[in-house]
């Protein structure tokens, strides 16, 4: 069956909660609220993430890896040349000098850290992206948007259930 | 006090009135950036000559090798301090007034290190060597000397430049999708639709970016505070009288904070006043930069008290002998200049009337970042005229027109760019006034529940 998109726009958090509630606990045919609901906001709105349903962040995993990679890599670096005594000669002192070390692989190691925790939000969020299958502007200014995918026979009820919590406005597409 | 922002003002006229500014600011824009061009094609003008007529021009010589350009450095990477530092310390702190004021504070940050690292280019007279305080091997076996404090200067620059533009980046995505959806025609558009990246704000997304601008704000903080003490260390490692003090760094990060903050008020003003931003940059919002402004001048204050009685009381003659040269010598109207702007003056902040008085705080942020470059001059030119050699004694050097239009043309440059940022980017973050305004008005209606429960209960 074909798959068809449904977005619905509402004046404000409450109102979405209250749709975004009625989703996950209907029982629809052809639509599973886990995956096939997106909420879309203009402001960052922890409260969104409670009801739509605990789902994790792996960001930070990114970081640990991004920043462990980039103290290690700066110290491997800057100790790997001075340990080639044709490149640098030492004149007795020591060959890989910790405590100056330290101070580059510590910035490295930020560099690193915050470099690999952007790729890790780009990546996790699905960035850069072609616009989803319905926008509105709208999303961007003031008003809460509620993106669903369903198949066919299942658009007359979510239609039913946002019409029900006063969406501004509904907008249908066929899903590509 | 009143209120940071008015919690009533629509969430569309936030877009309205930011996305204003980037097609109409007052002629006072256009006049200011006029200005700056000027300005900056002066210093062009003296590096031009400098470059063709060699380093003697500018009027440095040995001892005085470092002079004007290297008082600039510190200065403009000072400025650069308070733009990120202060965004991450107030974002994990939650202090949400600085939700208005905080992107032009990062772009400051990003222009101010740019306007920085010419100097270390300007300085080297053969600009095209530059690439040798990068790390890398080179065909000569001429290698970094990875245990200076230059080098790492330059590692912790470049680490703090890259990072704070992808701050300031990151923080703007969804904005950038705001002008991408407001804006209907011309390069402006494809250049938003490039750089918002098709930001839809899902909960996906916010949830992923929440977390991301959390972890890159609490990076950039130690980073901030190791960039000022690195570069602290390019002088207190060295056993020059008068720098190698072990105060040296806290003292040169208190400083950056506390010019930083100065300029932040200047910009504050002049942005306030350009882009008609008298609903988001409000008085109380002024206020309470001016009294952080306040506790910083006196954490300055009190780490120069510190580091004049270390010298006076260590015994250490020859520093000793370039505090006293400071004081009475050939530099004691600027050193003068320095104390009164920097620990003086400050107090006109403690005045509650003048916290909100626009004209005075402009002046007083003016001559505290005055006081901010001779604090740095003072650092480098007085002991390289009363060094630890006798031929170095008494050896004074003003520096020469050229070293002062290239001071000047800076402050031009970083105007320049700075303007053309705030007319082609969102000055004002759209969306975190928008959840400002949000959990304000819902803070207020929680409040007034609470009352009206009180005032049934009491009845």
């Amino acid at each position: 069956m074909s798959q068809r998109y449904l977005l619905a726009l509402y004046n404000n958090f409450d109102e979405a909660e209250a749709v975004v509630k009625e989703l996950r606990t209907a029982d629809i045919k052809g639509f599973n609220a886990a995956n096939d609901m997106v909420v879309k906001s203009p402001i960052e709105h922890p409260e969104v993430e409670e009801f739509i349903g605990n789902k994790p962040v792996y960001v930070q995993w990114f970081t640990l890896l991004g920043a462990s990679l980039g103290g290690f890599l700066a110290f491997w670096l800057i100790s790997g040349s001075q340990a080639n005594f044709y490149a640098q000669m030492k004149g007795g002192k020591p060959i890989v000098p910790f405590p100056p070390n330290f101070v580059l692989t510590y910035e490295m190691f930020i560099l690193g850290g915050v470099y690999i925790t952007v790729l890790g939000f780009l990546i996790l969020s699905g960035l850069p992206a072609r616009r989803s299958p319905l926008y509105s502007a709208k999303v961007s200014e003031d008003q809460i948007g509620v993106l669903v995918k369903g198949d066919e026979g299942s658009v007359p009820k979510l239609r039913e259930i946002f019409t029900k919590h006063k969406a501004l406005e509904i907008q249908e597409e066929a899903g590509r | 006090m009143g209120k940071d922002i008015r919690e009533d003002i629509a969430w569309a006229q936030i877009n309205k009135d930011v996305l204003k500014s980037l097609e109409s600011p007052r002629k006072a824009y256009w006049v200011i950036l006029l200005v700056a061009l000027l300005v900056f094609g002066v210093g062009v003008g003296c590096e031009v000559y400098q470059y063709n007529m060699g380093m003697g021009v500018a009027n440095l010589d040995n001892p005085h090798v470092w002079g004007l350009y290297i008082a600039s450095f510190i200065f403009w990477i000072g400025m650069s301090h308070s733009g990120t530092l202060l965004s991450a310390i107030l974002h994990l702190m939650h202090a949400d007034w600085r939700k208005p004021i905080y992107r032009f504070a990062e772009a400051m940050t990003t222009f101010s290190l740019l306007t920085a690292a010419l100097f270390v280019a300007v300085h080297l007279g053969r600009v095209w060597q530059i690439y040798y305080a990068l790390p890398y091997p080179n065909e000569r076996w001429a290698w970094p000397n990875f245990q200076s404090p230059l080098l790492w200067d330059a590692m912790a620059v470049f680490t703090y430049l890259s990072s704070s533009m992808i701050f300031l980046y990151v923080g703007m995505i969804p904005d950038l999708a705001i002008c991408r959806d407001n804006i209907h025609q011309g390069w402006r558009k494809k250049v938003y639709t490039i750089l918002a990246l098709g930001w839809e704000g899902t909960d996906r997304q916010w949830r992923n970016f929440r977390m991301t601008y959390l972890t890159v704000a609490c990076f950039l903080i130690p980073l901030a505070v190791s960039v000022h003490s690195i570069v602290a260390g390019d002088f207190a490692m060295s056993q020059q009288p008068g720098w190698h003090v072990t105060s040296f760094p806290p003292y040169f990060v208190a400083g950056a904070l506390y010019s930083g903050c100065a300029a932040i008020i200047s910009l504050f003003v002049i942005l306030r006043y350009v882009f008609r931003f008298e609903e988001y940059m409000t008085l109380p919002i002024l206020k309470k930069i001016v009294r952080l402004t306040f506790a910083i001048a006196m954490v300055w204050t009190y780490l120069n008290c510190i580091e004049f009685a270390s010298v006076w009381y260590s015994h250490d003659e020859a520093a000793k002998g370039v505090l006293i040269q400071k004081a009475i010598g050939p530099y004691a109207p600027f050193w003068w200049a320095m104390i009164f702007c920097g620990s003086v003056v400050p107090f006109a902040m403690m005045v509650k009337k003048w916290q909100t008085n626009i004209p005075i705080m402009f002046a007083v942020s003016l001559l505290l970042n005055l006081g901010m470059f001779l604090e740095r001059w003072m650092i480098v030119s007085p002991t390289f005229s009363h060094g630890i050699y006798p031929w170095t004694f008494d050896h004074d050097q003003w520096p020469s027109m050229v070293q002062w239009g290239m001071v000047f043309g800076s402050f031009g440059w970083f105007t320049l760019l700075f303007l053309v940022f705030c007319k082609v980017f969102p000055s004002v973050s759209m969306y975190e006034v928008k959840e400002m305004v949000y959990h304000r008005s819902l803070q207020s209606k929680k409040e007034a529940a609470g009352e009206e429960l009180a005032v049934k209960g009491a009845n």
